[in-house]
């Protein structure tokens, strides 16, 4: 039903982005933590890829050298808080009560429960789902995507704006590469199809492989 | 379910500048939503029913206009629609190719009286 524009009376016109509300708050947001220093990355993937035992390693990895906070998105539940507040990590859950995404709004209230001016890096834990967090800013300064090697080498086939939308592709679970089909040539073929800017970098948080080339990617960070 | 929120957005958008114009009734609303959002015809239809009763926009029409996905080669500069699985570029065959159309999600125009 595709419309032509024709300046008929009575047609106004408004070419205004529906997000711009988000986009303003996420601007906010960012202007907030940039001018305390702090680097946010917000981490998008599917429920289960392992974004909370990734950010215990780097936690654990990064002690003594990064002060880390963590803002939480998921439906219900304080499970993903609990472990990473036992882990001495500032922390706020956010429950979105079924809202399949964080947005700006979230996040600026949850900004306001975290010791800002202790942090050198922010990690914001979306909700598990690889659609709808891409279309909503939080005001990050780097969007990771994360993918585990069980969910399938073809994501980005049925998932493209996820892999066309963030600056580094993580491959979890990567011990598990000798064991299914993942093919990891194909799927960094497919990222680098689509995003010519983001690595793909496969690693297990389990066994510690290949943990150094993230923590090398957050080192080289530019601090705001 | 994200539709929700977004609704109340376009919403919000359209009485503004519905009032803006002086107009009593919005009859139509103009959507542009690439293929490559997650924003889907239906579902903001099925809240725009359920939110617009007593606003500007009661009764309006919604009419979409989606953008499909375009690629343009990286290698040849060539810009085509990627299909299911085919992201090969018709011209020269290198994969995929920088996302140039698809992203789209605003508020064209309203047609007001």
């Amino acid at each position: 039903m595709s419309t032509t524009q024709p300046t008929t009376p009575g047609r106004v016109p408004v070419i205004e982005k529906i997000l711009s509300a988000n986009d303003e708050v996420a601007a906010r947001n960012r202007a907030r933590l940039t001018a305390r220093g702090i680097i946010t990355i917000n981490l998008m993937s599917s429920p289960g890829a392992g974004k909370t035992t990734l950010l215990l390693a780097t936690i654990a990895a990064l002690r003594g050298q990064q002060r880390i906070g963590v803002i939480e998105g998921d439906v219900a539940s304080q499970i993903d808080a609990d472990k990473i507040a036992a882990a001495e990590t500032p922390v706020v859950q956010i429950n979105t009560g079924g809202e399949c995404h964080l947005d700006a709004r979230m996040v600026d209230q949850a900004l306001g429960a975290l010791p800002l001016d202790e942090l050198d890096l922010l990690f914001i834990e979306n909700v598990g789902n690889l659609i709808c967090p891409v279309g909503f800013d939080l005001g990050q300064a780097y969007k990771v995507g994360v993918l585990s090697v069980p969910e399938g080498h073809d994501k980005p086939y049925k998932y493209p704006a996820i892999f066309e939308a963030v600056d580094l592709v993580v491959v979890t679970k990567a011990d598990l590469l000798p064991y299914l089909d993942f093919d990891l040539a194909t799927f960094r073929q497919l990222v680098a199809g689509l995003n010519a800017r983001a690595p793909v970098m496969p690693l297990s948080a389990k066994t510690g492989e290949g943990l150094e080339s993230w923590l090398a990617w957050l080192a080289a960070l530019p601090r705001p | 379910m994200h539709e929700l929120p977004v609704t109340e957005d376009i919403l919000r958008i359209v009485t503004d500048h519905a009032q803006r114009a002086g107009a009593t009734h919005i009859k139509t609303i103009y959507l542009v939503i690439g293929d490559l959002t997650s924003f889907i015809d239906e579902s903001i239809q099925f809240y725009f029913d359920i939110l617009s009763p007593g606003t500007l926009a009661a009764g309006a029409r919604l009419d979409f206009r989606r953008i499909p996905t375009r690629f343009r080669c990286r290698e040849c500069r060539h810009e085509f629609t990627p299909e299911g699985r085919n992201w090969h570029c018709p011209q020269c065959g290198a994969l995929g190719g920088e996302v140039i159309a698809g992203k789209e999600f605003f508020v064209e125009s309203i047609e007001v009286e």
